[in-house]
């Protein structure tokens, strides 16, 4: 969480270098200034020399807002260290500053003495009035304190690209690179592998413009590296890196990659439903560039075909997923329910959103829990999943197929915007070692009962087009054997006790709760989903100030491991931060009878490692 | 011993399911049963590869009492399920089964995507212009003035015509029938069959508890010749008892001329395959009692089906790029290795 800052001998060239354990550095700019652009090449130049790193994207949900205005700022956070980094990082050690309006929104996140390197260019008078800036904070002295670097970073890069034959206006679209090349000079690392991948990017469509970022890239590198306006460069450790190969991956790409998975493992054709809505979109995009696997995406009319489609294709007998937000998902409720009565495997991701209603489309929120687990009518049960990381949204995803195919059920699978569009390196697994994931289709006429079940409370998937086997299901309630319409009393009831319990068995799968951490103590913390990053790394630091605190993470949210309730139990408090008012503190209450510590944040932002640090510690001072 | 195995032709028995059908005595829904388990064991596909799937209403009964695969699902998304498992299998023949309620309010939007993406689906619509299974309200295809329970004071709303909104939407293959006209139902639901693309059907039928005798123009023998303008492809427009009466343009407007028998010149000639849609969309819009009501099949044209564009672009990208890889999949994206 601190960077520490160990000033170094220094080197050759008369600079000191400051060794540092982890540093968190935002890029903010206009949304019109490619910082995502740009936080994603310099978190994959680091990642490739070996670090570890989470980057959190924050974009507003405009478009393309007017240029210079406050709601206008786009951002990009990562967090760097020599040893594991779980989230992109409390407070920015650095900001590059692109506009007025970017340090205006973004200032107060900032370290008290964090370094600042701003585009003094774009400091006129008219960005200053747009960002409602009454004098200019690079000149009046309000930003003492903090380590300013004003550089005119339009005007140089500008300078860079006079001879190229670029109009004013695209050589200033440039600026980005320019940006990008001095901070990787700042980090030690030469432009030479981005400067390959501008070429492979840009270089056979838009040749003069990948030829005008590689000179604002090595001029950025070049000024970074010759002025003498930096005192010192900075050196993050390496990590104690896995062997292997790795790549960086979105929640949304693993998640993708992770169903694809799911078909390759199974021999089954996977099937995608959706309708475009943010942040989950990303899925259907990288699947749909995926159709020389054995894979369907079908973009549906609106959120209800989206699902509709996919529980076709799943009566059809292949791997039925539709992908959604919030607002979305409660479109699909309707045919959630026909899906827990047809008995079908199918998967559902929600990427969560800030809600109710349209909410805030691109903030983060973890708020839609109690949605999956009981918004049906009707006793309808189906099991929720929930991915902790970016790269943890592969197995989540593959799990969510284990279940659905396992327990013929459809299996909600809750991501977040966090997730889905933080990214972080990922130790690419071997396909090899992945376990199987097999999946039966009955064919056999013989006894054949639609609705008869095998050891898990599971019916057979029978494929249309197997003869012999023809049979109808529906909405309607059914006989418990024979699966036609039932009004009988006490059939319903058995059926509605059956399903329940199809879905409770699959406790017998989840793996004993493993909390990390001492076995008993003061405190428990419990995270689920995209809180477990922020989470894990106060649980170390807690340790590390000499608490007795536990973390432990939940993936299955229903139904919850069988020994839940005695691992809470052996602790004197449980605090359970959640980026919504207390929905698992509800589950837990009413599941485990005990009580726990709500925290609760629906600011559209992460937590705060410190958040959660400061909380523990009034707990365990009690 | 060897067993011989006899492969016996299907029967329209073959297809009738073991459940009792509740449909109120007299209902048109049984012709459309009886139709349909006559016609599918004559189209040379195996029993196990039909799929009927339906919506909610009282038309949406209708796979329970198919011995076929079936699904009764919820309200208005038939064609939605349909066309996932249409993509999904597009070796199965998939029938939607639906009502007016069903396929044009609640399911409007799947109805009008289903027509656009021309997937091979084959949409039966019973009209009868009213919601049964709740018990007689008005639907989206309710006459003006109607009197029902939620418009006791009548219907202020304009009904849809079915076959102007799937028109409107672009089905490659519109038709629209009478139901108690048998022999017209089985010939139409035959070519319906064998379309390829979306074929949708609207079947006109009368409901007998709670709108009955809606569409009597076009049933009683004694007037019906007068209302309905029984579409041939390549024919003039003629009707009436004495097919006296023919049908030309005068502008863009239709207009109902008395014409000698025989003597047909200057009458709209009958085109299902026109390209344009604007011919069949004139004869979807004509209503009794101003006009008869256009019968048969109004529009009929060729097009890709949506299953088979779907495929043809899967095979395609397989062929340029190889199949797919899991292993390069994951490693894709500039990997690094970190020794």
């Amino acid at each position: 969480m601190t960077s520490e800052v160990h000033a170094a001998e220094a080197p050759s060239a008369g600079r000191s270098i400051a060794e540092i354990e982890r540093v968190v550095i935002r890029f903010v700019g206009d949304s019109g200034d490619g910082m995502q652009l740009t936080g994603s090449e310099f978190s994959r130049a680091l990642g490739r020399s070996g670090h570890f790193f989470v980057t959190h994207p924050d974009y507003p949900s405009e478009i393309s807002a007017p240029t210079g205005t406050l709601f206008g700022v786009s951002g990009f956070q990562i967090q760097l260290g020599s040893d594991a980094v779980l989230t992109s990082g409390d407070a920015p050690d650095m900001m590059l500053v692109m506009n007025p309006a970017a340090l205006k929104t973004n200032l107060g996140d900032a370290k008290r003495h964090a370094t600042l390197i701003v585009n003094s260019g774009a400091f006129t008078q008219g960005n200053l009035d747009k960002a409602g800036y009454v004098s200019n904070p690079l000149e009046d002295g309000s930003l003492d304190g903090y380590h300013l670097y004003k550089i005119d970073i339009s005007g140089l890069t500008a300078a860079a690209l006079a001879n190229t034959g670029l109009s004013g206006r695209e050589a200033e679209r440039c600026k980005n690179y320019f940006a990008l090349g001095l901070m990787l000079c700042l980090y030690e690392q030469s432009p030479e592998t981005v400067i390959a991948e501008i070429r492979t990017k840009f270089g056979r469509k838009k040749p003069q413009l990948a030829e005008a970022n590689i000179i604002a890239l090595k001029a950025g590198h070049g000024y970074a590296e010759a002025s003498e306006l930096f005192v010192s460069h900075y050196h993050v450790r390496k990590s104690q890196v896995a062997p292997g190969k790795y790549r960086i991956v979105t929640g949304n790409q693993a998640t993708a990659m992770g169903c694809v998975a799911a078909s390759e493992l199974s021999g089954v054709p996977l099937f995608l439903g959706s309708y475009p809505i943010t942040p989950a979109t990303d899925i259907l995009h990288e699947l749909s560039g995926l159709k020389h696997f054995a894979v369907t995406t079908f973009q549906a009319e609106d959120e209800i075909a989206g699902i509709c489609s996919a529980i076709g294709a799943a009566y059809g007998g292949v791997l039925g997923l539709t992908t959604t937000s919030g607002p979305g998902m409660a479109l699909k409720t309707e045919a959630l329910g026909l899906a827990v009565m047809l008995e079908i495997p199918l998967v559902i991701i929600n990427v969560q959103r800030g809600g109710p209603s349209t909410g805030l489309p691109t903030k983060v929120e973890q708020s839609d829990l109690l949605q999956a687990v009981y918004g049906r009518n009707g006793e309808c049960p189906i099991p929720v999943i929930a991915a902790a990381s970016p790269a943890d949204c592969f197995d989540t995803a593959l799990e969510a197929f284990r279940i659905a195919t396992k327990y013929m059920t459809p299996v909600i699978m809750l991501s977040d915007g966090g997730i889905a569009n933080a990214a972080e390196p990922w130790r690419i697994p071997d396909v090899a070692s992945l376990a199987p994931l097999p999946v039966k289709f009955r064919t056999d006429p013989e006894g054949y009962q639609p609705y008869a079940r095998d050891e898990h409370l599971a019916r057979a998937w029978v494929r249309p087009g197997t003869p012999g086997m023809e049979h109808r299901v529906g909405g309607l309630e059914k006989d418990f054997l024979t699966g036609n319409i039932s009004h009988v009393p006490a059939n319903h009831q058995r059926m509605v006790e059956t399903r329940a319990a199809k879905v409770a068995g699959i406790v017998k799968d989840i793996p004993p709760c493993q909390p990390q951490g001492p076995a008993s103590g003061d405190l428990l913390i419990v995270s689920w989903g995209g809180t477990y990053g922020a989470i894990a790394q106060a649980q170390e630091e807690l340790v590390a100030a000499g608490h007795a605190v536990a973390h432990l993470h939940l993936r299955h949210l229903n139904p919850l491991p069988a020994d839940l309730g005695d691992v809470l139990r052996r602790y004197k408090t449980v605090l359970v931060p959640e980026m919504n008012l207390g929905q698992l503190a509800r589950l837990l209450r009413e599941q485990c009878l005990i009580d726990v510590v709500s925290l609760g944040k629906v600011q559209g932002k992460p937590f705060k490692v410190s958040e959660i640090f400061a909380r523990a510690v009034e707990l365990c001072g009690k | 011993m060897n067993a011989s195995i006899e492969i016996k032709p299907l029967t329209k028995k073959d297809f009738a399911s073991d459940q009792d059908v509740r449909w109120c005595p007299g209902c048109g829904d049984y012709v459309l049963l009886s139709q349909l388990q006559k016609l599918l064991p004559t189209l040379g596909v195996p029993r196990e590869n039909f799929a009927f799937i339906s919506g909610i209403g009282c038309s949406s009964r209708f796979p329970y009492y198919m011995e076929t695969y079936g699904m009764h699902s919820i309200h208005g998304r038939a064609p939605a399920i349909a066309s996932g498992l249409k993509l999904a299998r597009p070796e199965l023949s998939v029938w939607v089964v639906t009502g007016d309620g069903d396929a044009l309010a609640i399911g409007g939007n799947h109805f009008i995507h289903a027509m656009r993406r021309n997937i091979g689906l084959k949409i039966v619509l019973l009209n009868n212009r009213i919601y049964g299974l709740t018990k007689g309200q008005a639907s989206p295809t309710t006459e003006i003035g109607t009197k029902t329970k939620t418009t006791p004071l009548g219907n202020l709303d304009r009904p849809f015509s079915a076959a102007s909104v799937a028109l409107g939407a672009g089905a490659t293959f519109v038709a629209r029938v009478v139901g108690s006209d048998q022999p017209m139902m089985a010939a139409v639901l035959r070519r319906a069959a064998m379309h390829p693309g979306t074929a949708f059907v609207e079947v006109l039928q009368n409901c007998l508890i709670f709108n009955d005798g809606t569409f009597e123009p076009l049933t009683d023998r004694s007037v019906r010749d007068e209302h309905r303008l029984v579409l041939e492809h390549g024919k003039p427009l003629v009707f009436g008892n004495q097919r006296d009466k023919g049908l030309r343009l005068k502008g863009m407007e239709p207009e109902i001329v008395s014409i000698t028998p025989g003597q047909e010149k200057g009458l709209i000639v009958h085109d299902e395959h026109a390209r344009n849609a604007g011919l069949a969309f004139m004869l979807s819009q004509l209503e009794t009692p101003a006009f008869p009501t256009a019968v048969g099949v109004l529009r009929d044209i060729e097009a890709p089906a949506g299953e088979a564009l779907y495929a043809e672009q899967a095979a395609d990208i397989t062929e340029l790029r190889g199949r797919g890889n899991l292993q390069k999949l994951l490693a894709s994206g500039n990997p690094w290795i970190i020794e």
